[in-house]
This record gives structure tokens, C-alpha cells and sequence, in this order.
């Protein structure tokens, strides 16, 4: 969502979702995993609202739905192609809306070539590294100012396995290693571009505007096609299309709601960018009841991507600094903004002076560039699999895990836990004894003779972590917005706040450090670590989230805080840890900590807790009004520009500059806020549009285009191109995978399996598993099948199967039931199992199972480093998993039958037929191949 | 003859269960409205009601593979329990008529098999908990008086004066009291246990534990009269928005319970969820039972004596 409208985080506020006319609930299963914010879903469907939940299973969310459309699992950008296809063909898009706020006019370089002239390549391809020269993706004209590579959201994609536990999804091939370094540096934003002079065409006539590159691009997205790829039947597939095309425009909004069921795949990225699309060619960004909800699944995992975990972030969505480019605070800025182009990110050296001068305070002056060069710089990825690789290759000692259960929430925990094993030491904090605190003695690889707890050097420490009922601090959840929870009870015992852990700890090392004269030392002792304590001892939150919103360092006003990111200089007179919090603590409040209740303030309840940026709840509410700032229609009514006053006004605090008219156009020349018009809502883009088309910022292409999973049983029928072609792969013996589509061995692992969540467990268990209520909920591992599923592999109703992928065999119940459907698809049945992931091997929980993680290996996403661990190809069998070295021997044999290498599934670009000569074992050659 | 109370087919008055059992200035009767059709299943009620009351963990931990039920049914340890019903319903177009088919039983036609994969699926969820008669049948039996009429006209086992003797258990027409199993330390061993509607809450002013965990609001509390209104309410939009199946259940005043403090919003027939149809307090026939072994006994009487009377000639 970055990319496309210039920020990551959701676009709305749950509660907004009761104001939609329709709601497409697609890659989320919302009523399982988000019950709280599903409230607002029955509450729309009770004002009559339809909504629709797009799916490979029926869920507990498909059961409140008007309708449930069974989806193949990966299949979702054939799906929503389909969707924009419709819109486009029947003439049903938002005209006024597409015209003045989206770059659907705007022209692109001559040179670019789409998918279907370079056979399921963009333009610019390198086969050799599998990366994109993007140059001819830009807009005609621009070419020598825009940005190769660059930024993307971690907010919306951050998942970081926000399912998996992972706090990012590093993971760098090293042969493509220094291509890509650049290119995931840059979060929650629109990419940086020279807006000067774009050419347009108000007619969307000229072959080359975005309308008709993407009229062209989605015309192959036929309803055949879904029926194909997707297994969705045309009547569905229309019935959706009418809905929300019937439920949109200038009185009616559709919402469109996802969470990591998009993102955990090689090409998650697009997918969300073709709801985006949509959603921008109905006309429902920024107004009520639209918009995209990015649903988060932890409590704060908004704020780990905010004030980020992510190896590639500083605060605020800044990129950090790479070495060799970025050597001199200049540069670095230069990087983030063009200095000609429009909107607020044209201010990123406030913004990064502000965090230096937070984080070193008077150490940091403008001669010493505000401690720029403290910040320690990328050298490539140095994500969680990249990690873990390295943990293997030895490079690494020592792990700290805050929260964190990789040994069974991360994709591939064979690799994870022998990466663990090599470590010299590891920290686990947690609050529970979990199986990445305990793996040296019992995990799988123990009982298969893969590791020896004798042979294992790792020193574990194990340090009790207090619940979020024993510390005061902040949530930042699913819509942006701080909440603030009070200590209830002290933690017990030796169990403390990772807050307070982190802060003693930095005090001994720098009790370690003092009166070094080493320079390398001095980013550590420079830093303003001198918060006050509470009463308790611990290390006073509150202080901190003061000092991440920031205050006036000298001055008239030095020492208060700041009211808005817009009171930030450049000079070294203010500081803020994060720009995007400020006016969290306005006016010496935590306003994080807000709870005044709802009847007593407007629906949209700006007074309960604060919510970035600005306390905006709706984002681009600017587009809430026609281009003259009035209302699209009374009922959808939201922000409107008031002529008498000369400012905007609505119940929710612009996100505009509130003075602006809707007649302001800028001068010529103007750069940043300044050289926004009235009527460009999306004040974070380069040029103040909607990106239906992305000109640049992504690294797998400016639209979405469809490509097969990792592993699929299934030949792509658009292309000969198999999957992503800049997917980031890991070729190496740990980490085998299966052929797909036609390849020779395909049918040895003929079904699709697919992972999720249960609303009684979270997620890898660690707070859920040792809990008795909960554990009796869901006590046992179980998988799903369909009953013709079962017939055709002899799978009884709560007996045992087996279930094997080229990297490990797991064990499960199995639960035959109708809500999981066999599709066709390509001319066959496509069967689908069903996994929950919440189980592990270990011997502390009340509970325990087979990880269905254990059965992934690891292929990322090129743009944010997320793994691919919601779709890949398995077989199912009757029984129990062999025990020991069996199961090693079980594992060995399928591979050999399905003929794996090591580079298997691992070449980017997909050969040539010729090349790739193999008959499937039905005989068949995929159909609609062109080209 | 004297009225006995049992004479009556419904023993609590128009003042109410709490009026009825002597209370002064009674509040008004307090209950849930349990609508299923906003049930999402997520099971927050069980695990907020065992919170708050202490009910221990439920039997050992086993995959029931009743959908995603693994609680099984309400009993000692379990107060509130989630109901999964994995449902095919024909397409409602074609109604059958009941005509031959010359099809073999088990094999379908081809839009049939149609139906089989793309007809309307449901999956009904719905939270069930004790119905707290009006006319309580647990009560009437319990000798010690452990179970009492509350205040706000629910019913509650005193676990301090319950003996354990387990006459209410198969007084419930439901199925829902029970003596507690449990490993030792387990509270409350041997003594029937229940949903109390959390008394304890209910007299600080608060909501039951497992309404408050309640994310779409499909456990409503509130006022009993209230709360039928609300439901009458709800059954005519759903009727208007085409949910014909919708129902009430225990709502009804005059049924066999004299209706339930606790009554639902069904989306099918009660047997589909495990409800009883027409469940009848088991105490309704115990004063004819008891007047026809009067009679009975007096006849005997009258016959022995007659006997005698008899033999002396």
C-alpha cells in the first residue's frame, strides 16, 4: 500500500467498517484471527451490508458471510484481475475520482513492455541476477530522475510474520545479494520521483497513459481464466463483481479487508496491490466505509514495523543507512526524496535529525552531521533467514529472542532449530518455556538423531518475561492507533518488562564501556539512556514514549513537547524518536492513554487513544470530497471544504493541509507540501496520486500480474513464466523444494496445503499452549480434508495421516469436513489441506504436536524478505509419521521419486520448454498457454 | 380442595421467579439473549466464564472431532459451551415434493452433486449455557435448599450447603447441572455445579463474565422483558431480510419451563444444536403423581380395612 498511495499502514478504522455498503474479506480470516474488530462486520451485515469472504477454506469468517468463495490457494491476483478486468470492460469505474486522483492519465515511457510481449516478464529483466532495471516502468520523461529500486510498505507487508513470529523476513540469496541491496530500503512510502512535468492525457486515450497500459494488461483476466487458475465458477466470480461494483461510487463504498493470508507468498506484495487498484478505481480510498484494512495479528505489530524490528528500518519508516552509499547525511537524504517532487517526504532530513538528536542528544551538532555516522550501515540482508543461514554457516554467536517461538512459528523449523543448535549462546525471553527455549532436548531433530543434546553448545538462558497485565506501555494496533495499558499486577518473581531488560542492559554494557577511548565505542556511551524510574525501579515507559514523540530542545519553548511532526527543524533545535508519533504527547499528555468513552464524542471517537499520523483515522480523507471539496453525496459525506472558513472540516482531522483550497494549484517550480494541489489527496506520493500503475518503488513490476507459487501442482496458464521471476531463492541442500506445474515428479506431491490460525491458540503457541482453558479448546494437531479427499487417499475422520514436503513429514488427526472444497482447476481436481500451525514438539506446554511450519522451505518475496508459508505442494497419507531415523529415510524416498536437485524449483526465469520437456503423469499439457 | 403450588402448571406468578420464591422489592429479573446468528464461535465466553468463576479445565485433552467443538456439552466444569454444526442445505428453490426418485439411494443427479459442492453450506455456531427456568425444575427437587431462587430470578447452587446427594441432575431438562469429577485438589468435588449468571457480578452491577468477553455481542444481557423484545425485534428483520429459518427458543413464557431466563435466536430446528424441542420441568406432574398415590394409598387403605372389617363376621 506504500507504493501505492504512500503509506503502509490500513487506510481506515475498524469501526469505519460499519459504514460500508460491502466488504471483501480475502487472504484474512478475520472472524478467527481479529474477532474483536469483527464486531464491525456484523454490525455492517446488520445495516444490510453483503459480504463476501474470498478463501481457500470455509471459515468461522465464511460462516458469517453471505458468501463464501473457494479460491486455490495462491491464485488471489488471477481472482483480482478478474475483478479489475470487469471494472474496466463494463465502464463501471469511479470517472471523476480516477481522473483527478489517480495516475491513470499519466503517460509512461515509450520503452516499457508488459508481461504478454516478453512472456511473463515486465521489461528490464536481468535473468542472470533475476532482478528489474524498473527504468522503463517510469512515466515518460522521468526516466533519468526516477529511483531504481526502492521503497515499499513494511507496514502493510510487514508480517514479518506477524503469524510467524518472525520479527522480518530477511533472507538474501548472495548471488543477488549486492542487486538487491538497495532496493528494500525505503518503507511505508511512496517512491521518490521528480513530479516536475509528467505528461498526461485527460482522455485516457494514448496507448501509453496508465489506463490503457492496464486495460491491456488485465484483459487476459477473463472469467475462463479464473475458472481456471482459480477454480472460481463465473457466476461467483460475477457475483462478486456486481456487488462491489453496485456498492461503490459517489453514494455507496465498498471495503476490502486482508491480513497475511496475502502476504506470506512470493508475490504478496501484488496481491495487495491489486486490491489497491480496485479500490482506487471505485473511488474508495479516503472515504467512509471504504478503503483497505490491513489487519495486524499481534497486539503491537503495527508498532514493530513503526518504530520497526525490521533489520532495514529506523523509526518512522526511514531507511537505514547502506554502507558505500549513504556516506554523509546529505546523501543519505537524497536518497529518501528527490528534492523536486511533491508531498512530505521531501522533509526527511527533519525527520532523521530529529531521531539522531532523540537517540544522542547534545552529542549530536550539525559539525558532527547530528551523529549521522553513529548509525551503524547495511552492508546486504540481514534479515531472520538471512540469519539463520547464517547462524548455520557459523557466522553468528549469539541470538536474542524476545517473544518469539522460530523453532515452531517460522517457515522451514528444521533449519531454524539446527541453526539454533550452532549458536555459542542464546537469550529467551518469554513467558513460558517454549520449544526454541528447550530444543536442545527434545525437538524432532533429537528424536531423528539429526542433533545430539551432547553435541550442542548452545548456552541458553532463559530469563522470565512479565505479561502485558504486570508493565504499562503501548499498543500500536491494526489501525495505526496507540493505546496505552497500565500496569495491573507487579510481574512475579524475576520476570520483568522487555522495556526494563533492555534498559539494564544497555546500562551494564555501557558500565562495561565507560571511559573507553575507543572510538567505536562512542555511539553506545553518546546515547541518552537516563530515564526516570518508577516507584517499582523499572524504567519508566511513559518517559520513553515522551521522548519518542519529542519536544523543543532550546528555544522559547525548550522543553516542551512537540504538537505535531509539522514543529520539527532541521536545526538541531527540536528531537523526536519517531516523526510519525508526535503529538502522541502533546501537550505534556499521553494521549496514547485517551479513553473517553464513545458516547460522549463523534463517531469517529478521535479522543480514545491517539492514532498516527496526526491522529488521522481516515488516511487521504482529502478524497472524501469531489475535487471542489464537496461531499461525493450527503450519505458518504466526510471531510468538506468550507468556503465561509477557509479550512477543511469533518469529524476526523484532515489529512490535508487544513487551510489548502481545493482550487490551490501550485506554482511552477514548487517542491514538497507546497507543490501539492487542492485536489492532490495523496500527500505522500511523489506526485500527490493514487498509483494504480507504479512507476517505480516495487522490484517485481509496476501491476500485478499472476504468477504460481513457489510450489504448485499447477503450470501458470498465462505465461510459460512459473512463479515470480525475481522471488528470492535459497538453493541449498537444507532447503529442497518440489517441481511444479509440469516438471517431471510434480505428482509426487500433488496437493496444495495451505497454514492458518485457530482463535483459540496464538499462533506458535507460546502464550496459548500453556494455558489450560485454551488448551482444551483446540488440544490436538489436526488437519483438514475434504471427504473426497479422504476417499481418494483413505484418510479416516479422527484417525492419523501423514503428510510430506520435500523438506520434512509431519503427523496430524485428520478432520475430514464439506467446508474444505476440491476445486477445478486446469482441467482436474485440485485438492487443498488444511493446517493450523499452532502446535510444536516440546516437552513444557499442556500441549503438544508436529509444527506445520516444519513443512516449508524458505523463498521470500523480492520486496520485503516475507516468506512464502500460506501455499505449498505436499502429499497426505494414512497413518502415523515413522519415528527416528525412518522418518529421514520416508523423506529421502520421495525426493527420489520426485527427482528433486538441489535446483529444483529454484530457477528464477523458467526455461524453455524445450528445455524443461516432461510429461505429467496424467498425461496433459497445460491449456491457454501463450506465447 | 386446597390449591398445592404444583397444581399449577406454572409455578411463578406474573411478578416473577424471584416474587415467587418470597423475595420483596425484588430487581427486575435478569437473563441473556443468546443470538446465534451473530456467533462467531470463538469460544470467549467458555474461557471468560471458567476465568472469572474458577471452573477448572474440562476432562483431558482430546480432539473431539465434532467440527471444532472439543468441549463436548455444558456440565460441572463446563458453564458455557459453543456448539460447531457443519450443515449442507438444499438450494431453497426447489422445494421437494416428495416425488419417486429412481435414482439408488446414495447417488445423486447431477444438480445434485451440483448442490452437493457449491449448495448453501452452513456452519452454525451457538454459545449455550443454563436456561435458568422460570419454573426450575433442579430446584424443586434439591432437599437442602443449596439451590435457591436469586434475587434477579436466576438460579444458583450454594456450594457450601449442597451434600452432593445429585437429585437436581436428572431433574434438568436440559442436561445442564452435574456433579464435579476431578482429580484431587479440584474444587468442589461431588457438588453440583452450574452457571450462577455470576451472582457475584449480577450484586456488584456488573455484566456476566461471558456476555462482557462477547465480541459481536450475540450474548446479550440484560432485563428478561427487555431482552424479549429485543429478540422479537431481531426475528422480524431477519424474517424480513429473508432468514425464514430464524426462531426463538425459550423465550416463550408458556412452554413447558414457563420460559428461560437464558433464551436463543436459532437458525434451525433445536435438536440440530443439541436442544431439547419441547423440554417440560420434570417436577410439572409430581403433584398429580403424588395426589394419585394419595388416592392410591387411601384406596389400599380403605381396602385393608375393609378387610378387616370384613374378616370379623
Amino acid at each position: 500500500m506504500g507504493a501505492s498511495f504512500g503509506r503502509g499502514g490500513a487506510t481506515g478504522f475498524l469501526q469505519d467498517l460499519a459504514n460500508s455498503d460491502c466488504i471483501v474479506i480475502q487472504g484474512s480470516n478475520m472472524a478467527e484471527c481479529h474477532p474483536v474488530g469483527f464486531q464491525w462486520v456484523t454490525e455492517a451485515k446488520k445495516h444490510g451490508a453483503k459480504v463476501f469472504h474470498v478463501d481457500p477454506r470455509f471459515t468461522r469468517t465464511s460462516a458469517l458471510a453471505d458468501a463464501h468463495v473457494p479460491i486455490r490457494a495462491g491464485s488471489d491476483i488471477a481472482f483480482l484481475g478478474a475483478v479489475i478486468n470487469y471494472i474496466l470492460s463494463n465502464e463501471k469505474y469511479f470517472v471523476e475520482y480516477v481522473l483527478t486522483y489517480t495516475n491513470a492519465s499519466h503517460i509512461i515511457d515509450d520503452d516499457f513492455r508488459d508481461v504478454d510481449d516478453l512472456d511473463g516478464v515486465f521489461s528490464g529483466y536481468d535473468p542472470e541476477t533475476g532482478t528489474y532495471d524498473p527504468d522503463s516502468w517510469s512515466y515518460a520523461d522521468l526516466t533519468e530522475h526516477a529511483a531504481s529500486g526502492g521503497p515499499t510498505s513494511h507496514a502493510d507487508e510487514e508480517q514479518n510474520g506477524q503469524d510467524q513470529d518472525g520479527q522480518d523476513q530477511g533472507g538474501e540469496h548472495p548471488a543477488s545479494a549486492s542487486s538487491r541491496a538497495a532496493a528494500h530500503e525505503l518503507g511505508g512510502h511512496g517512491a521518490p520521483m521528480d513530479s516536475t512535468g509528467i505528461r498526461t492525457d485527460e482522455t485516457l486515450q494514448d496507448p501509453h497513459c496508465v489506463f490503457q497500459i492496464m486495460r491491456r494488461h488485465f484483459a487476459r483476466y477473463t472469467p475462463e481464466m479464473v475458472q481456471e487458475v482459480c477454480g472460481v465458477s463465473p457466476e461467483q466470480l460475477l457475483e462478486v463483481c456486481e456487488a462491489v461494483t453496485a456498492n461503490s461510487g459517489r453514494d455507496r463504498t465498498t471495503a476490502w479487508v486482508y491480513s497475511v493470508g496475502w502476504t506470506h507468498h512470493t508475490v504478496g506484495i501484488q496481491y495487495i496491490r491489486s486490491a489497491c487498484i480496485i479500490q482506487l478505481l471505485l473511488g474508495n480510498i479516503g472515504r467512509p466505509g471504504g478503503g483497505i484494512m490491513a489487519l495486524r495479528g499481534h497486539a503491537s505489530i503495527q508498532g514493530s514495523t513503526d518504530i520497526p524490528t525490521l533489520f532495514n528500518l529506523l523509526p518512522g519508516y526511514l531507511p537505514m543507512p547502506m554502507a558505500g552509499q549513504h556516506h554523509s547525511l546529505d546523501a543519505y537524504v537524497e536518497s529518501i526524496a528527490s528534492p523536486d517532487q511533491k508531498g512530505y517526504w521531501t522533509n526527511a532530513r527533519t525527520y532523521i535529525v530529529n531521531l539522531l538528536k532523540a537517540w544522542w542528544g547534545d552529542a549530536a551538532t550539525e559539525e558532527n552531521q547530528y551523529c549521522f555516522d553513529y548509525l551503524p550501515t547495511l552492508t546486504g540482508d540481514h534479515g531472520t533467514y538471512a540469519t539463520v543461514m547464517d547462524m548455520l554457516d557459523d557466522k553468528i554467536d549469539g541470538y536474542f529472542l524476545f517473544g518469539q517461538n522460530p523453532a515452531v512459528g517460522s517457515a522451514h523449523g528444521t533449519m531454524q532449530r539446527k541453526a539454533l543448535a550452532k549458536l555459542k549462546w542464546l537469550v529467551v525471553r518469554d513467558l513460558n518455556m517454549i520449544e526454541s527455549a528447550t530444543f536442545w532436548k527434545d525437538s524432532p531433530e533429537i528424536e531423528t538423531g539429526e542433533l545430539k543434546t551432547t553435541d550442542i553448545d548452545t548456552e541458553v538462558f532463559f530469563l522470565p518475561a512479565a505479561a502485558h497485565t504486570e508493565k504499562s506501555g503501548s499498543f500500536t494496533q491494526t489501525q495505526r492507533m496507540l493505546q496505552w495499558h497500565h500496569k495491573a499486577v507487579e510481574p512475579p518473581e524475576d520476570c520483568s518488562s522487555d522495556l526494563d531488560f533492555t534498559y539494564k542492559l544497555g546500562q551494564k554494557i555501557r558500565e562495561r564501556l565507560a571511559g573507553s577511548t575507543d572510538d567505536r565505542d562512542r555511539p553506545i556511551l553518546d546515547l541518552t539512556w537516563d530515564y526516570p524510574l518508577e516507584e517499582s525501579g523499572e524504567v519508566s515507559a511513559d518517559a520513553v514514549l515522551r521522548e519518542i514523540n519529542g519536544e523543543f530542545v532550546s528555544g522559547d519553548h525548550q522543553g516542551e513537547t512537540l504538537g505535531s511532526y509539522l514543529q520539527m527543524a532541521d536545526d538541531g533545535s527540536t528531537s523526536g524518536g519517531c516523526w510519525i508519533y508526535t503529538g502522541v504527547y502533546a501537550d505534556e499528555v499521553n494521549q496514547a492513554a485517551r479513553r473517553k468513552p464513545g458516547r460522549e464524542q463523534s463517531w469517529v471517537a478521535p479522543e480514545w487513544g491517539w492514532a498516527w499520523p496526526a491522529n488521522r483515522r481516515i488516511l487521504y480523507n482529502r478524497a472524501s470530497a469531489d475535487p471542489e471539496g464537496k461531499p461525493w453525496s450527503e450519505r458518504k459525506s466526510y471531510l468538506t471544504w468550507d468556503e465561509d472558513q477557509q479550512q477543511w472540516t469533518g469529524p476526523d482531522i484532515p489529512d490535508f493541509e487544513p487551510t489548502k483550497a481545493p482550487s490551490y494549484r501550485p506554482d511552477e517550480g514548487a517542491t514538497g507540501p507546497e507543490a501539492l494541489a487542492g485536489d492532490d489527496p495523496f500527500i505522500m506520493q511523489a506526485d500527490g496520486k493514487g498509483w494504480l500503475y507504479a512507476p517505480s518503488g516495487l522490484l517485481d513490476g509496476p501491476l500485478p500480474s499472476h504468477y504460481e507459487p513457489q510450489e504448485s501442482p499447477v503450470s501458470n496458464a498465462f505465461y510459460r513464466q512459473q512463479a515470480n521471476p525475481t522471488r528470492e531463492v535459497f538453493p541449498r541442500p537444507d532447503n529442497l523444494q518440489a517441481p511444479s506445474g509440469d516438471e517431471p515428479g510434480a505428482e509426487v506431491f500433488p496437493y496444495v496445503f495451505t497454514t492458518y490460525r485457530l482463535t483459540e491458540h496464538h499462533t506458535a503457541g507460546g502464550m496459548s499452549r500453556f494455558q489450560p482453558y485454551l488448551s482444551e479448546l483446540q488440544p490436538e494437531f489436526f488437519c483438514e480434508v475434504s471427504p473426497q479427499l479422504a476417499a481418494e487417499r483413505g484418510l479416516e475422520h479422527l484417525g492419523w495421516a501423514t503428510i510430506v514436503s520435500p523438506r520434512t513429514a509431519i503427523e496430524a488427526r485428520v478432520l475430514v469436513t464439506e467446508r474444505m472444497v476440491p476445486l477445478q482447476v486446469a482441467g482436474r481436481t485440485v485438492h487443498q489441506v488444511g493446517l493450523p500451525y499452532h502446535w510444536g514438539q516440546g516437552s513444557s506446554a499442556l500441549i503438544s504436536g508436529d509444527a506445520a511450519n516444519d513443512l516449508f522451505g524458505v523463498t521470500l518475496d523480492p520486496n520485503v524478505h516475507i516468506q512464502e508459508s500460506k501455499v505449498a505442494s505436499c502429499d497426505i497419507r494414512p497413518g502415523r509419521r515413522p519415528r527416528g531415523p525412518a522418518l529421514l529415510d520416508l523423506v529421502a524416498d520421495y525426493r527420489q521419486r520426485a527427482g528433486i536437485s538441489i535446483d529444483t524449483g529454484q530457477l528464477r526465469r523458467t526455461p524453455d520448454d524445450s528445455a524443461n520437456a516432461g510429461t505429467r503423469v496424467d498425461g496433459r499439457r497445460p491449456e491457454n498457454r501463450e506465447g | 380442595m386446597m390449591k398445592l403450588p404444583f397444581d399449577l402448571p406454572f409455578a411463578a406468578g406474573p411478578e416473577g421467579p424471584a416474587a415467587d420464591a418470597g423475595w420483596q422489592d425484588a430487581p427486575d429479573r435478569k437473563g441473556f439473549f443468546t443470538d446465534t446468528s451473530i456467533c462467531i464461535g470463538c469460544k470467549a465466553c467458555e474461557v471468560a466464564c471458567k476465568e472469572w468463576n474458577g471452573v477448572p479445565q474440562d476432562g483431558i485433552y482430546e480432539l473431539l472431532g465434532s467440527s471444532y467443538d472439543n468441549t463436548g456439552a455444558l456440565g460441572a466444569s463446563t458453564w458455557r459451551h459453543v456448539a460447531f454444526i457443519e450443515q449442507r442445505v438444499p438450494r431453497s428453490a426447489p422445494v421437494d415434493l416428495g416425488m419417486p426418485s429412481f435414482d439408488r439411494p446414495g447417488e445423486k443427479h447431477d444438480h445434485q452433486a451440483r448442490d452437493q459442492e457449491t449448495g448453501d453450506f452452513r456452519w452454525l455456531m451457538s454459545s449455550d449455557v443454563c436456561k435458568h427456568c422460570t419454573n426450575a425444575a433442579c430446584l424443586d427437587v434439591c432437599p437442602t435448599g443449596s439451590l435457591f431462587r436469586t434475587e434477579f430470578g436466576t438460579v444458583v447452587v450454594q456450594d457450601d450447603i449442597c451434600n452432593g446427594c445429585g437429585y437436581c441432575v436428572p431433574a434438568c431438562p436440559y442436561g445442564v447441572i452435574e456433579r464435579r469429577n476431578g482429580p484431587e485438589g479440584t474444587k468442589n468435588v461431588g457438588i453440583a455445579q452450574k452457571c450462577t449468571l455470576c451472582y457475584d457480578r449480577l450484586g456488584a452491577g456488573k455484566t456476566p463474565a461471558c456476555a462482557q468477553a462477547c465480541p459481536t455481542e450475540s450474548i446479550q444481557f440484560g432485563d428478561v422483558v427487555e431482552l424479549r423484545e429485543r429478540a422479537a425485534q431481531r426475528i422480524r428483520k431477519l424474517h424480513e431480510q429473508g432468514v425464514t429459518d430464524a426462531r426463538l427458543y425459550g423465550a416463550d413464557p408458556h412452554d413447558g419451563v414457563g420460559g428461560a431466563g437464558a433464551f436463543f435466536l436459532l437458525l434451525d430446528e433445536p435438536e440440530v444444536y443439541g436442544l431439547p424441542p419441547d423440554p417440560v420441568v420434570t417436577t410439572r406432574d409430581l403433584p398429580a403423581m403424588w395426589k394419585r398415590a394419595a388416592i392410591a394409598a387411601a384406596g389400599l387403605a380403605a381396602v385393608a380395612v375393609a378387610s378387616f372389617a370384613g374378616s370379623r363376621r
